[in-house]
């Protein structure tokens, strides 16, 4: 069963978000990295890009797979985790903390009004 | 999931182990139980255990059986003993390859031949035409048994440990030996199940690089084969193993898989396999353009490569390329478990095909290098 935790948004694409003020910090779920099994390999957007809600700005490699990663809001990149892409395997041991992606300084907060809720992620991966 | 899919006998126990299902050659079979990485390093030091039943079964018997199989394939049956089994490729006349196999004999004058699961009705086609005009074919049985043989591949270095624990005794067809393990390298021979007694052809053959066997029974036999297994191999770290570290395990070691390596436009000797193909045997199907090949020099060749750059693995499709120049194409690649680098094999012309050869891979858009290097590309430490 995955962890889906309380005090965060979901995008139906299997990312979730994290606001503190005008800061979104923006990563993928348990089930994600569960689905995706080994990560190997982590491709993160450049610092200062612009993106626009549901946006593919990265890019995850399993051994078997490529799989884009869409932003679930729209801003402007502002600091990406390198630790993923020195060590992808922290995505599958911690996808909600140390395996974070990018932070972005949010240009819409209304975008967040379109995300899913704990619950209702919970019941688009069944369970 | 299609409903059109086929299930080996061990479906079920893929599902109560959590096996992950994906449609494979026409089949539902697991890609991983826990994850590919780690499978792959349970057959790299230990042990895996892979249900190979989708794969297919042919038997050719009769007194016109060896010269029948020396016409339809490439390598030289005359060389195999009874008990002993030879890798080899099935060819078109002009050289391109309708699979390749596995080619046992099993009894004086009786074969076995393991078949790609998604080339099992194109084999038996181009098997059965070529019977029907063979000069001897009244002297040939042949049968498809794919539908009621299963095969379990035991593939690392533990699987010496408690092989001879599940088939206790000597053999009974085959090579002659007193206990399994005495079996060498593509030796088979005839063992009976602990227990239950059930009759098996036990191989010390595999598709891992490791040390290993493979076991071809009746499909009402597998399950009980696999819990034997499974129960003997659990204090040696045995452990399921997927379709996903089967792929990389063989790509590691260079294994062509058909689909990938090999296909109809593909022959041996582009492919690197030469070696599987005896020109001094007599003549077969495909001689005469495989041997032009070998004289002039094929216009492809598949190499192995390693890339160099820190990207993205290589995938099966992404081009390759010399300066601005697209020079082949990548046909099996992964993120190799044993060496923490991007591998694969390519197609690429014939003059970058020398070890050492810097190429690039594109990989969604961008160039990233890689070195042609010696195959196998993982060899393990001895």
């Amino acid at each position: 069963m995955s962890n889906v935790p309380a005090d965060l948004k979901y995008a139906s694409s299997h990312e979730w978000v994290r606001v503190s003020g005008d800061t979104a910090t923006v990563g993928i779920t348990d089930h994600a990295q569960a689905e995706l099994t080994d990560i190997v390999f982590v491709e993160l957007p450049a610092v200062g890009r612009k993106l626009a809600a549901s946006e593919a700005c990265a890019v995850v490699e399993s051994v078997k797979t490529a799989s884009d990663i869409y932003s679930p809001v729209s801003g402007e990149i502002t600091e990406v985790n390198q630790a993923i892409v020195d060590n992808p395997a922290l995505v599958n041991q911690s996808s909600f903390e140390d395996g974070w992606f990018f932070k972005l300084k949010l240009a819409n907060p209304g975008d967040l009004e379109k995300l899913l809720t704990p619950d209702a992620y919970k019941a688009q991966i069944g369970g | 999931m299609s409903a059109e899919l086929k299930r080996t006998p061990l479906f079920a126990t893929h599902q109560s182990l959590n096996g992950r299902l994906i449609e494979f050659g026409g089949w539902e079979m697991p890609v991983q139980y826990t994850s590919i990485m780690g499978e792959h390093q349970t057959v790299r030091s230990a042990a895996g255990l892979f249900d190979i039943c989708h794969m297919g079964e042919v038997f050719i018997s009769g007194a016109g059986a060896r010269d029948f199989l020396n016409w339809l394939l490439t390598n030289d049956v005359n060389k195999l003993v009874v008990g002993q089994g030879q890798y080899t490729q099935m060819c078109q006349e002009d050289g391109g390859t309708v699979d390749d196999l596995y080619l046992y004999r099993l009894t004086d004058k009786e074969y076995l031949l393991i078949i790609n699961a998604s080339r099992i009705e194109a084999d038996v086609a181009w098997m059965e035409t070529q019977l029907a005009a063979f000069p001897q074919r009244h002297l040939i049985t042949f049968e498809n048994r794919s539908d009621k043989y299963g095969a379990i591949a035991l593939q690392g270095p533990k699987a010496v440990e408690f092989i001879n624990e599940v088939f206790p005794g000597g053999s009974h067809a085959g090579t002659h030996v007193h206990r399994l393990t005495d079996l060498h390298k593509n030796q088979i021979a005839t063992f009976n199940l602990k227990g239950t007694g059930s009759l098996c052809w036990v191989a010390r053959t595999g598709y891992t690089g490791e040390d290993g066997f493979e076991i071809v029974t009746t499909a009402s036999n597998i399950l009980e084969v696999w819990d034997a297994l499974m129960e003997a191999g659990k204090a040696h770290g045995l452990k399921p193993a997927g379709l996903g570290a089967r792929d990389t395990l063989r790509t590691e070691v260079c294994y062509p898989l058909y689909g990938h390596e090999l296909d109809e436009k593909t022959s041996p000797i582009e492919a690197g396999l030469g070696f599987f193909v005896s020109f001094e045997k007599g003549p077969f199907i495909g001689h005469d353009s495989l041997l032009a090949q070998k004289t002039n020099g094929p216009q492809k060749r598949c190499v192995a490569f390693k890339m160099t750059d820190k990207c993205a693995p290589p995938r099966p499709g992404y081009t390759v390329w010399n300066g601005e120049t697209q020079v082949g194409q990548v046909v099996s690649g992964t993120l190799s478990p044993s060496l923490s680098a991007g591998i694969g094999l390519a197609y690429v012309k014939p003059e970058l095909a020398k070890k050492d050869t810097v190429i690039h891979i594109d990989i969604r858009g961008k160039k990233y290098a890689a070195q042609v290097v010696a195959k196998p590309i993982y060899r393990k430490a001895v």
